[in-house]
């Protein structure tokens, strides 16, 4: 976009918060309060907080699925309005069509952008080999495994080419060993051609082996960035391995420090 | 895949057996008590001469276009009111303000016993077909209503959210989300939506017409000829049958991203 600032950053939240009508009706209920982070260009980003602390809130804003209370969204400088055009979303739990195949569930995004047929198959097939789901094209979502359906998942997101990603928790629901498996994968293509990922996650490990940054949350209600991080271990990692670093668990311990009295308070608010 | 079994340990060979012996049984008492006059055959009719009756229709040819009647008027009802169900379904369920206007209207017509609709339809559009087609529509309109309206309310907020993330506009999300999760809910309520079609078709001739399985035994009850009735209802009841496997044939065919609660997953 030519009015895009140069030296702009991907993805800015200037002071964003975000009330919702609480239950009952009465009062209203702040789940994030004056939140505001910075994604570079090519920069991997994680947040991580205690469950139930509005992490996904945030990344909603950033994906112009929802209009924070007050504050802005900025995508490389422009103001946000709508649906983030720019950004890729996958999601937590699984948002698949259940009713269109594997293949043309890849081919999905490109057919909203009005992209023959013919080509976005081509395309699709191509992202399929990319995530290792070649001969699964014609699978529906209930054929596969958890973890498959995530690569499918992956290679809808993809296919568009977005320059950034925003990623909730995209592989909790999977088994450990899938799980570092999806992760190596993820850091591949990302080391490919270096979007901007904005990582939402509760695993403090998980966001440590992938990121170049770490945002730790408050626990809710009023969410609000309490500490930042960066991780200064070497590219390219194997998640697996990076885990025995001295390094890694220096970086650990310091997190942990900040994250524990929070990860404490969410879990009495939980209990009440 | 074993059935109608479930859990009971038998062969299906046997079960066939069974079955067939319970239907001789059955049959068997009836012959005894109207041939004995245990049961009088002027009310209860006579096994042998209802299947004279079946038989005589079949081998004269004298059935086929009073089945041709009733199965178009069948489809017909059947197609004009799904198409109407999905149509006012999908609109009321996208429309909250319409859908708040319309509810208690809505309530009441499908409140309404409907089969006291065919007198109107017989004045309003005649003994022919179009009043039969129009009293199944009403029946197999809320149906149909009904389960597209639960279809779209029932879409995934998270599809949804990811189907506009990757850039679907409003018309598209109409297309690719919402139409084909309602048709889902449609197809699977195939089997009660065509058996109201051909319960508006059969009561619709019964109440008025010149033509159809129902004109049938209509006539043959004025004449108080019940071999004849009874002789109607058998055949209805395998056509119905028919009908139903027919539908579950297309239904597997249209469903088959649906997981089946009895298949193992695919690892």
């Amino acid at each position: 976009m030519s009015e895009a600032a140069p030296d702009a950053a991907a993805l800015d939240l200037e002071g964003v918060t975000c009330a919702f009508a609480a239950r009952g009706g009465e009062g209203r209920y702040v789940a994030v309060r004056d939140t505001s982070l910075t994604i570079g260009a090519g920069e991997f980003v994680s947040v991580v907080g205690p469950t139930g602390c509005g992490k996904s809130t945030l990344l909603n804003v950033a994906a112009g699925l929802l209009a924070p209370s007050s504050g802005r969204a900025l995508v490389h400088g422009v103001p946000l309005t709508g649906i983030n055009a720019r950004a890729g979303y996958m999601f937590q739990s699984d948002a698949l069509m259940p009713w269109r195949s594997t293949l043309h569930n890849v081919t999905a995004g490109l057919e909203f952008h009005g992209v023959a047929k013919a080509e976005a198959v081509a395309k699709a097939r191509e992202w399929l080999t990319r995530v290792g789901l070649t001969g699964f094209e014609d699978r529906y979502p209930h054929q596969l495994s958890g973890g498959m359906r995530k690569r499918v998942a992956l290679a809808q997101m993809l296919i568009l080419d977005p320059e950034i990603l925003l990623m909730d928790e995209p592989f909790s629901a999977l088994d450990i060993q899938t799980r570092q498996l999806m992760e190596n994968e993820l850091l591949e293509l990302w080391s490919a051609d270096r979007k901007s990922v904005l990582f939402i996650t509760h695993d403090l490990e998980e966001a440590i082996s992938l990121s170049d940054r770490v945002i730790v949350l408050s626990a809710g209600p009023e969410t609000h960035p309490i500490g930042e991080f960066a991780i200064d271990l070497a590219r390219p990692r194997d998640v697996a391995e990076i885990r025995m670093q001295p390094r890694f668990n220096e970086i650990h311990e310091a997190i942990w420090q900040v994250l524990k009295s929070e990860v404490l308070k969410g879990y009495a608010q939980s209990k009440r | 895949m074993r059935k109608a079994s479930g859990d009971v340990k038998i062969s299906g060979v046997t079960l066939a057996f069974c079955q067939a012996l319970l239907l001789f049984v059955l049959f068997g008492t009836w012959y005894v008590l109207t041939e004995t006059g245990v049961l009088a055959p002027f009310f209860f009719g006579r096994p042998l001469k209802v299947a004279h009756v079946i038989w005589e229709w079949f081998a004269s040819g004298k059935i086929y276009p009073h089945l041709a009647i009733t199965l178009l008027e069948t489809i017909l009802a059947f197609v004009a009111g799904s198409l109407l169900g999905l149509g006012i379904g999908l609109w009321l369920a996208l429309t909250p303000l319409a859908s708040v206007l319309a509810d208690p209207y809505i309530k009441a017509m499908n409140a309404m016993p409907r089969v006291i609709l065919a007198p109107i339809f017989a004045v309003w559009f005649g003994l022919g077909v179009t009043s039969k087609v129009a009293l199944g529509v009403t029946l197999v309109f809320f149906v149909v209503f009904f389960n597209v309206y639960q279809g779209v309310k029932e879409v995934s907020p998270v599809v949804l959210a990811n189907a506009r993330m990757l850039g679907a506009s409003k018309r598209q999300l109409l297309r690719y989300i919402y139409l084909p999760s309602a048709t889902s809910w449609v197809f699977s309520s195939l089997h009660t939506s065509v058996g109201m079609a051909f319960v508006g078709a059969v009561v619709g001739e019964y109440l008025g017409s010149a033509k159809g399985v129902g004109y049938l035994i209509l006539q043959a009850e004025g004449v108080f000829d019940i071999d004849t009735v009874i002789a109607g209802i058998f055949v209805l009841t395998v056509f119905a049958l028919l009908l139903d496997y027919i539908v579950t044939r297309i239904e597997s065919r249209l469903l088959v991203w649906r997981p089946k609660t009895a298949e193992t997953e695919a690892m």
